[in-house]
């Protein structure tokens, strides 16, 4: 096989797989941002963008109908959750959120199973993009391009939208000084229950993304929550740049890292982690030690 | 305009506020004097809603503002320059003041602003963390303003300053008090606060002690310092 043929295709796959640990990274660090709380949930909301995408796909007929419907609706279910019982939580130590939202993984899950029932769910990709492409003669799935791109193109829209829109422009203020935000006329805790949506909703289109390559199922929650942690970890807490670096450089290790050295594909993660956070406690650019 | 009445208020068991009495008439410049600790920081963050007080009024145009949360009282027209300034360290000097400009301000629109502080025009592209300490301050004032308040609450503005900043912090009170805004200034540099004020307020343990003018508080001022304000 050709090197240079091999080369492009396992970076094109590592940026398909970038793509879906962003979806998550980058609602959950946008969260703690906010919030100062991590969001154990966040694998939950994921796994529920899955299921609630299959049931979409089953309605509409579409998957592109579940890319619309999953994310609004996982991330109406966020925010709900934030102004029903997060909210009454602020000023506590972290614990407790750590406690609330862990509960709340279970109670997904099991509500998760009622609903959906204990088998695996295959979501059908569109016929447009289920066949394969040829990247300089090697076969590489349409589907996994597809991926890529939609990862380029939300993280631009996300970057766009915090850095140009007046809700963008009060989430990095909140972040830096929620108090002062306040203070200045803007109800914050309105900007927490729209992040904690937003979060929710980028965990739950991923869901959806994921959904036609893993099948939806129970399993996705716990997986997905540690790969997300390990990005956030490096990328630092909070930073919107962070988790796109964290993503990638995850994403890579985990691709090439399993391709060239299979047993230790896992333990590489853990080591980059290690490493980073020996030079850098708190993430190539977070700002807490 | 801004009257407070039988104001207390706690943190956890300790009373600090106990009963603060004061008007601040429309246009007028209340300065409150006093030594560190006796309760003037918290008469601002109690007005401003950022601690709730126990008990008392705090009425802006006749309406009883006390225990609003402070976004209610951002948009009823008190805007808040808090000590230390925190200004968003990672937004720029616009971004800064685009913050409190939630519909587009009439009174003191960003071309009025940046003409009030020249030196914030050559830095509006600057992070807030990278402008000097007084540039920081003209940006705290430049931010509370862009809301069009009524009251303007003041917290030790020329705390850590220069001589000649503080020098140019005082034009800008005056302007702002000729433009008919009326504030309310802790501050601990007397001189600032006899330039500028229109009454003269000191507060000790929790409670108002004394208000004057300043022509009768610069005849009595050796006595009025001795008995409040030198440790």
């Amino acid at each position: 096989m050709d090197f240079l043929a091999f080369l492009v295709t396992q970076c094109l796959n590592a940026l398909s797989q970038a793509a879906l640990l962003f979806f998550l990274g980058c609602g959950l660090t946008l969260i703690f941002g906010i919030m100062r709380i991590v969001n154990f949930a966040h694998g939950a909301f994921f796994m529920l963008g899955a299921y609630v995408g299959w049931s979409a796909v089953y309605v509409t007929g579409s998957f592109w109908g579940a890319l619309v419907a999953a994310p609004i609706l996982v991330g109406g279910f966020g925010a709900a959750f934030e102004m029903g019982i997060l909210r009454r939580l602020y000023g506590r130590d972290g614990h407790s959120f750590l406690m609330v939202t862990f509960g709340l993984t279970l109670m997904m899950g099991e509500a998760i199973r009622l609903i959906w029932g204990v088998a695996a769910l295959q979501v059908v990709m569109p016929q447009s993009l289920s066949g394969i492409v040829f990247i300089l003669d090697e076969p590489f799935p349409i589907y996994r391009l597809f991926l890529a791109g939609a990862g380029i193109v939300v993280a631009v829209v996300i970057w766009q939208f915090l850095e140009r829109t007046r809700l963008g422009l009060l989430i990095r203020a909140t972040s830096q000084n929620a108090e002062m935000v306040h203070a200045l006329g803007t109800d914050v805790r309105l900007v927490r229950s729209a992040v904690f949506g937003i979060g929710c909703g980028l965990a739950g289109i991923g869901g959806v993304f994921a959904a036609p390559m893993v099948t939806a199922s129970l399993g996705m929650a716990p997986n997905a929550v540690i790969d997300t942690f390990v990005i956030v970890i490096i990328g630092g807490m909070g930073s919107f740049l962070g988790s796109m670096i964290g993503a990638l450089l995850v994403a890579f290790v985990q691709v090439f890292g399993s391709y060239y050295f299979p047993d230790f594909a896992l333990a590489f993660m853990y080591l980059i982690m290690l490493t980073i956070l020996v030079v850098r406690p708190g993430g190539l650019l977070g700002k807490e030690a | 305009m801004l009257t407070i009445e039988g104001l207390n208020t706690h943190y956890g068991a300790s009373h600090v506020l106990q009963g603060v009495d004061l008007v601040v008439p429309p246009g007028g410049i209340c300065a409150l004097l006093g030594r560190n600790g006796v309760g003037k920081s918290t008469t601002l963050r109690s007005v401003m809603g950022l601690v709730t007080p126990t008990s008392g009024k705090v009425l802006l145009n006749g309406v009883d503002i006390a225990g609003w949360q402070p976004h209610r009282i951002a948009r009823a027209g008190v805007a808040y320059v808090p000590e230390g300034r925190l200004i968003f360290p990672d937004l720029s000097v616009i971004e800064n003041i685009k913050v409190a400009e939630r519909t587009p301000a009439k009174q003191w629109p960003l071309p009025r602003l940046l003409d009030l502080f020249p030196s914030l025009r050559e830095r509006a592209r600057n992070r807030g963390s990278n402008l000097s300490g007084g540039e920081q301050q003209m940006l705290a004032i430049a931010r509370a303003l862009a809301s069009d308040p009524k009251v303007l609450l003041l917290d030790e503005p020329s705390q850590g300053l220069a001589p000649l900043v503080v020098r140019e912090l005082a034009r800008v009170i005056q302007i702002l008090r000729d433009s008919g805004v009326t504030i309310l200034l802790v501050e601990q540099n007397m001189k600032l606060a006899e330039a500028v004020a229109s009454t003269l307020h000191i507060m000790v343990k929790g409670r108002m002690v004394y208000g004057a003018s300043p022509d009768r508080f610069r005849a009595e001022e050796a006595e009025i310092r001795a008995r409040y304000l030198t440790v």
